[in-house]
């Protein structure tokens, strides 16, 4: 078995560089790679591209790299929660490509399986479609969007073992399986790393072969942004 | 006039048995609070979870349980978890059956209009834009004026588009409307206390009134 265990974080990060393309698992704050990111935020990085569902909030998550300027461009579908964000935006700061959502986890799941471009129905007739090639299948129009690759792969897993197979928790998973399989580097940090041999081959989310470096995470916070009960 | 809990309460009337659906941020939300306990139905969150449960105990919160709101949730029994690519294929594929969301503006050819304020709000699309493209049936909550007065029910969307000739139904604070085939929308009941004429003098697209229009009933 090829072994792809760093010793940390920082280890993991180290060969990052400015102006690279970058992917992070995680739907709101929710299985984002969080050791990854305090790592980067301790880099001289800038005019990143940053390929997110989301851009985090002020204080936690992708945001701490906008409040650090790191970025140049974000590429995600919602940014709802992140007035540093706004404001970046507004004042033309920041470039964004906002993307259905869909749209942008089937580009990513294309980009790892080598599929160059697809055609979906979701953002025609609307500016998303602007630019892009219009084609009609069965007698409903649909538009062609492109694969997407980065240079590094952040993604964030509950287990995984010292040859890079993954497992996923909950609605932590969301983004990250398609993310590993698009980074020329896929870094996984995950909350268990146990050796090879010790997870059950047919519990496995993302095979290891997508992965180039992994280590176990500390510390997590796992922040929650809404903190909704029920009376029971 | 109908208030939030009313419109999620006149929408889950909607719902059918063996509907597999999805539920917006906001009011729609509110509507897997009166789905009848006959029906078998199973929510999904686009964030990967087919079988939404209501939101935990203390004890039982878990970070990594969230609905597509971030809100911390519960999963049903017979729940399944997936990827986003997973989700969405399902959600394109056509296989979600009903999709509740909220709506800025919804023009009377069914185009909705619900993702950003040019130059004030750019918070994204979200999956909007996949679900209004896919979905075969999809219901707007919404309210019918905004603010300001403005009429939600137009000929044209003055707003960037979310998707086009999609929406089917409309439920708003005055009334509940099908959108027609053909364009148009069509009054099907109205609020408690309000008026087919308020109803009329508030929409500013093309509104087809037939016969008397029942006022709804609420328990």
């Amino acid at each position: 078995m090829i072994t792809k265990t760093v010793t940390n974080a920082a280890e993991a990060v180290k060969d990052v560089f400015s102006d690279s393309v970058l992917m992070f698992g995680g739907f709101g704050l929710c299985g984002i790679p969080e050791n990854c990111i305090q790592a980067l935020l301790q880099k001289d990085l800038h005019g990143l591209t940053c390929i997110s569902n989301n851009a985090g909030v002020d204080d936690f998550g992708i945001g701490l790299m906008l409040k650090k300027r790191m970025v140049k461009k974000m590429i995600s579908s919602y940014v709802g929660e992140n007035a540093e964000f706004e404001r970046q935006l507004l004042s033309g700061e920041l470039e964004v490509d906002l993307i259905p959502q869909g749209t942008l986890a089937e580009r990513i799941r294309a980009g790892g399986a080598g599929i160059p471009a697809f055609f979906t129905p979701a953002g025609v007739g609307t500016e998303v479609a602007e630019g892009k090639e219009i084609r009609e299948f069965d007698g409903k129009m649909y538009l062609m969007e492109k694969g997407l690759i980065a240079d590094f792969a952040f993604v964030k897993a509950w287990k995984g073992d010292t040859a890079g197979n993954l497992i996923f928790k909950g609605t932590a998973r969301n983004f990250n399986p398609m993310m590993a399989t698009a980074g020329k580097i896929t870094i996984a940090e995950v909350e268990e790393l146990v050796p090879a041999g010790q997870l059950d081959p047919n519990h496995i989310h993302t095979p290891g072969i997508y992965v180039q470096r992994i280590f176990q995470g500390e510390d997590y916070e796992k922040r929650i942004e809404q903190r909704t009960v029920s009376k029971g | 006039m109908l208030d939030k809990t009313q419109i999620a309460k006149r929408i889950a009337r909607e719902v059918k048995n063996g509907q597999y659906i999805n539920l917006g941020i906001g009011i729609p939300t509110l509507v897997a609070n009166y789905i009848p306990d006959n029906l078998e139905v199973v929510l999904q969150s686009e964030n990967g979870l087919l079988g939404i449960g209501p939101f935990p105990t203390e004890d039982k919160i878990d970070p990594d349980l969230i609905n597509a709101g971030k809100q911390t949730i519960t999963v049903v029994k017979g729940s399944a978890l997936f990827n986003s690519a997973d989700s969405f294929a399902m959600i394109r594929g056509g296989h979600v059956h009903l999709t509740i969301l909220g709506a800025m503006e919804v023009s009377e050819n069914g185009d909705i209009a619900n993702w950003k304020i040019p130059g004030k709000m750019v918070k994204g699309m979200g999956g909007a834009m996949d679900l209004v493209a896919s979905a075969e049936n999809i219901i707007v909550a919404m309210q019918h004026c905004s603010k300001d007065g403005q009429s939600k029910l137009l000929k044209e969307c003055s707003l960037p588009i979310t998707g086009i000739k999609c929406v089917k139904k409309i439920v708003t604070d005055l009334a509940v409307l099908d959108v027609l085939p053909g364009g148009g929308f069509k009054l099907l009941e109205r609020a408690p206390g309000v008026t087919v004429k308020e109803i009329i003098s508030k929409t500013d697209g093309k509104l087809l009134v037939e016969g008397e229009i029942p006022e709804m009933v609420f328990d």
